[in-house]
């Protein structure tokens, strides 16, 4: 973390980036947001919006059983973030096999699980009235990024990219026609589960930061701003990647001078990006 | 005019020293219902055979058997001309894509994604160009490798996807026609290029079709699947005047066939 320090006092000498917490967050961005360009992509591409939303909703289940069990062993010192994780996974494994079955479009499925999440994690935190302890987590807190969550983030990071480099191709083929990714070789139902949960990790993992009301936009804006433009899968990522990021670093920068929520800032620039392209989109044909 | 009942509910024709794909004793079960019993077919090098029967029939089904993405019970063998078997490799053009227009994925991604590990968001593989170009080249598409997928046409996708099945060149090909959204030019194109490349490469085909003019014209055996089980098989005129297939399909269109046929063997005896 010194290095990161002494680096940032070399390049940004600015009275605002004198802070620690400045320092963390910036770093935090730097990670966070490539990764939400890059998976990104793939959800725009699979029509998963919906899908990534309904994983934000159910961390607030997951905060509650953190809560629950926190109180249950003590000692354990059982952090939220874990029991988010693992009820996210869980959510998100649980969709994948219902939809399977066939009974429901995958909307409606979705929206069930979706909604009976948001209603049982309200349940367990309203219990005696204790839900502004909690509120922190809708709106989210880029600021008090320590540098264990940076350590955490940057082992995500790592392997987000690997997998991503992994096995791309094979759940592009397996997004446009199961069918044709099997007539090749591909596992498709294991590429379509691995995706899944990696989205659950990244949106659990970065939930505290941005903020559950709004995290599925970071994810969904940068790809659906550079679908306006790029013409190749290339393009498309390139684009989505620095979209998230010039995003991220002006609207944390934005966010300390205006004083408001960064999640919130960064989400209202993709949105000019988006307006932004859209107009080049209209323009170009 | 009486119509016979199919006696030949199994297609099995294959015999040695030619190279053949056979199915044997398909089924599916799908919650403890069955969807496909008793399905025979074997496919010989160079044969286009066309699944036709009424929605709901099973032809989907049996497809996706095939390719191996829901369970089955029964067989799928290749044998090759030396009598030996193996899984046979396949190559699989599908009705549609998911994606919508807007989609940014070109035909040069398509295809570098099936072709290679390499992330196509990172980087091609330097020959990729050239090895896609060729395939295109097959099934008359060079000009369409930069373009978007959501911008060909339906015959143009038709034939992309058609190129993409074929390297490397399958032991058994399964076109599953599109519904809708390809011109009739578009379509007698596609199926030229089909029959050329039978022809060139000895491909076996498995084309499941709702068009029957189109099956009449390129198909030489037809399985009429019905029931949940292919009912009847044989060569186009025997299959299409069949007491079942007529029920299914109506006495108008078999005696259009009919009478379609008969100018046809006409026109040849005069020349």
């Amino acid at each position: 973390m010194h290095f990161w320090y002494s680096l940032v006092d070399l390049l940004l000498p600015f009275d605002w980036m004198q802070y620690g917490f400045m320092k963390n967050a910036l770093l935090g961005v730097l990670l966070v947001t490539p990764i939400f360009g890059l998976l990104g992509t793939m959800i725009v591409n699979n029509k998963m919006a919906f899908f990534s939303d309904s994983l934000g909703h159910s961390a607030l289940t997951g905060i509650a059983i953190g809560v629950i069990l926190g109180n249950a062993f003590p000692l354990l010192n059982i952090k939220p973030i874990w029991s988010m994780m693992v009820f996210s996974v869980l959510i998100t494994i649980a969709i994948l096999v219902v939809k399977e079955a066939n009974t429901a479009s995958t909307d409606t499925i979705i929206g069930v699980f979706s909604s009976s999440a948001v209603a049982l994690g309200l349940v367990i935190l309203t219990r005696n009235g204790g839900f502004n302890k909690y509120s922190g987590y809708l709106i989210g807190d880029f600021l008090s990024i320590s540098p264990a969550d940076l350590l955490l983030l940057g082992i995500v990071f790592v392997l987000v990219i690997l997998l991503w480099v992994l096995i791309f191709n094979k759940l592009l083929l397996a997004s446009m026609n199961p069918s044709l990714a099997r007539s090749r070789g591909i596992k498709v139902k294991q590429y379509e589960y691995l995706f899944a949960v990696m989205m659950a990790v990244i949106v659990t993992i970065s939930i505290q930061w941005v903020g559950i009301l709004i995290i599925s936009s970071l994810l969904v804006i940068p790809a659906a701003s550079s679908r306006n433009i790029a013409k190749n899968m290339r393009q498309y990522h390139i684009y989505s990647v620095l979209i998230a990021l010039v995003s991220g670093l002006s609207g944390l920068i934005l966010s300390y001078f205006w004083g408001t929520a960064t999640g919130a800032t960064i989400v209202l620039i993709t949105s000019g990006f988006f307006a932004l392209t859209f107009g080049l989109k209209l323009r170009l044909g | 005019m009486k119509h016979p009942i199919c006696v030949n509910s199994d297609c099995k024709i294959c015999e040695s020293s030619l190279c053949c794909t056979k199915i044997n004793n398909f089924g599916v079960k799908r919650s403890g219902i069955e969807i496909l019993k008793n399905v025979n077919l074997h496919i010989h090098c160079g044969d286009l055979t066309a699944v036709i029967g009424p929605n709901g029939a099973g032809k989907s089904t049996l497809l996706k058997a095939i390719l191996g993405e829901i369970s089955h019970t029964g067989e799928l063998q290749f044998l090759d001309a030396n009598n030996g078997t193996t899984k046979p490799s396949m190559g699989y053009v599908p009705q549609k894509l998911d994606l919508d227009s807007t989609s940014p994925t070109s035909v040069l991604d398509l295809f570098a994604a099936a072709y290679t590990n390499l992330p196509i968001w990172f980087t091609y593989p330097k020959k990729i160009r050239e090895r896609v170009r060729e395939s295109l080249a097959l099934t008359h598409g060079e000009h369409l490798i930069n373009k978007r997928l959501g911008e060909l046409s339906g015959g143009e996708l038709q034939r992309v996807l058609l190129a993409l099945a074929l390297d490397p060149v399958p032991h058994l090909l399964l076109l599953d026609e599109p519904v809708s959204g390809i011109d009739q030019k578009g379509l007698e194109l596609f199926y030229q290029t089909v029959s050329t490349l039978r022809k060139n490469y000895d491909l076996s085909i498995i084309l499941v079709s709702h068009d029957l003019n189109l099956v009449a014209e390129y198909a030489n055996r037809v399985a009429f699947v019905n029931n949940r089980t292919i009912e009847c098989c044989g060569t186009p005129q025997e299959v299409f005047t069949n007491e079942k297939v007529i029920q299914t399909f109506g006495l108008d269109w078999s005696n259009r066939f009919q009478r379609v046929e008969k100018d046809r063997v006409a026109n040849a005896l005069l020349v």
